[in-house]
């Protein structure tokens, strides 16, 4: 494949992902070591558009891993990533920005720019980086924060909000650069357990109102029950077992998969 | 010993003229050194060794030599190279100099103290470089440097008399000077005392209220 140019979807004679079906993500091979510590392992997969992929697996496992290298955070020491037909590893510079349009993150520690208003945080990537007006981008964060329960907060800084709250702000956020993909790590682990369900049910109305595509690192496992088109267990940088959330939860081919279901559920 | 308040009114409008000089050192030092300490803490981010190696050779240099040694070298070497600037303009601009050296390093300390969260998020949104740092990471660093900043400030106001050095009359300079034309030393110099404590009270005052207005 050649690495300095971008495949074009239209003509490629292998695959021809339009947007909304086909696959949107593929890791080829894809290996990513912390010096001498291999987090992954020559992994293979793939996502198609629309889909809500959860990924499960022991602490340790390479979850975090993947979701930094599909967002650009981390570099894989081999193999190949592709969004969309699109290279995003091995690639330039500018392609890396290219293909980062199509992909948001939501992180376990918010992340929110305490230094800017709840709407600021939403439009200053919409008006920086796509170009949109301030009143086009004011206008697209309101509608999102109504979507995420917060319309009232517009002018509020993340610090005069619960976690819950910041968190919904950061989805708002994350929602703002119409992303094709939205990763998801484990979203709800740094909240209160009273403030866990505002979030999930937010999570779950995108799941069901949009086609955006989720790859989704959690412990919460009837939210993934809810969402989850195909749930991937992990274990030591590989996919141990792939299914159905009813197939995974209910009657999982591993003893391995079975033991770390009992140990979280 | 006896204290003369004829002394205290004689000296008085010496008092202004140095005390001007003096502020305006302190003000004009401040901000030399606050921008151009941001620029070499920035400088030293900089992925290349073409940068970081000869900025970190010069601001070391700088911060381990005297001011005093300072001010001489830029007071009578530069001319000899043909720039010649006032006794007050290089005066300003050695204490600048020689405090950006410290404030680059509290610019860096605040800078290092903003998560790699932040940067994270920035990345995933996509911002360009140069807006992550006017907009998200400098904020947030500068936020925090302020006190440290406004302990140099303090600082600087006592190192400001050495400008006499330089034939400068700041408050010190006018002291000396009256105290030399009248053979009276107590009245003038308690007073530039009382000058000094009195003006780093009202800074620290000010950057208080700062503080507390960013705390915002
Ligand atoms: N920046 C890093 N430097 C060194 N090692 C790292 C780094 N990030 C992750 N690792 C290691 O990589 C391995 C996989 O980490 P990763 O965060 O992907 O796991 P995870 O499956 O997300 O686990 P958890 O459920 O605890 O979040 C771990 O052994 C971890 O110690
Ligand atoms: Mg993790």
């Amino acid at each position: 494949m050649p690495t300095d140019t971008l495949p074009n979807p239209g003509t490629d004679p292998e695959k021809t992902p339009a947007r909304g079906t086909g696959e949107l993500i593929r890791l080829e091979q894809v290996t990513k070591r912390f010096g001498s510590n291999t987090v992954l392992d020559h992994l293979d997969f793939s996502v198609d558009a629309g889909k809500h992929v959860t990924l499960i697996g022991p602490s340790g496992s390479g979850k975090t891993t993947i979701l930094r290298l599909l967002m650009t955070l981390l570099k894989p020491d081999e193999g190949t990533i592709t969004v969309d037909g699109q290279q995003l590893f091995p690639a330039s510079d500018k392609q890396v920005r290219e293909v980062r349009k199509k992909i948001g993150m939501v992180f376990q520690q918010f992340n929110l720019f305490p230094n800017m208003t709840v709407l600021r945080n939403i439009t200053e990537a919409p008006v920086t980086v796509l170009g949109l007006s301030k009143d086009e981008a004011v206008e697209r964060a309101k509608g999102l924060l109504d979507l995420v329960g917060l319309a009232d907060k517009c002018d509020a800084h993340p610090a005069q909000l619960s976690g819950g709250q910041q968190q919904r702000v950061a989805i708002a956020r994350a929602l703002a650069m119409r992303p094709q993909v939205l990763l998801l790590d484990e979203v709800t682990s740094a909240l209160d357990p009273e403030l866990v369900a505002g979030v999930l049910d937010v999570l779950r109305d995108i799941a069901r109102s949009t086609d955006i595509t989720m790859l989704c690192v959690t412990h919460e496992m009837n939210f993934a029950r809810d969402i989850s088109d195909r749930v991937l267990m992990f274990d030591h940088g590989r996919i141990i077992e792939s299914g159905t959330p009813e197939k995974i939860f209910s009657d999982p081919e591993l003893d391995r998969t079975r033991e770390f279901l009992s140990a979280v559920l | 010993m006896k204290w003369d308040w004829s002394a205290v009114s004689g000296f008085l409008p010496h008092l202004w003229d140095g005390l001007l000089v003096t502020l305006q050192i302190l003000a004009l030092g401040s901000l030399i050194s606050f921008a151009l300490g941001l620029v070499w803490a920035l400088l030293m981010r900089v992925p290349s060794r073409w940068v970081t190696w000869p900025v970190g050779v010069v601001t070391e240099f700088v911060r381990n030599t005297p001011l005093l040694v300072q001010l001489f070298f830029l007071f009578y070497v530069l001319p000899e190279w043909g720039l010649t600037f006032s006794a007050l303009t290089t005066g300003v601009f050695a204490i600048g100099l020689h405090y950006s050296t410290y404030t680059m390093q509290v610019y860096r300390a605040g800078i290092e103290a903003v998560p790699v969260g932040q940067w994270e998020a920035a990345t995933a949104l996509n911002l360009p470089l140069r807006r992550t740092w006017t907009a998200v990471i400098l904020p947030q660093a500068v936020r925090r440097v302020v006190p440290a900043l406004g302990n140099y400030v303090i600082s600087m106001l006592k190192d400001t008399p050495m400008v006499m050095a330089i034939t400068v009359l700041e408050m010190l300079g006018q002291a000396r000077l009256y105290s030399q034309e009248h053979f009276q030393f107590t009245e003038p110099l308690t007073v530039i005392g009382v000058a000094f404590i009195v003006i780093s009270y009202l800074a620290s005052l000010a950057l208080r209220a700062l503080e507390r207005r960013l705390a915002h």
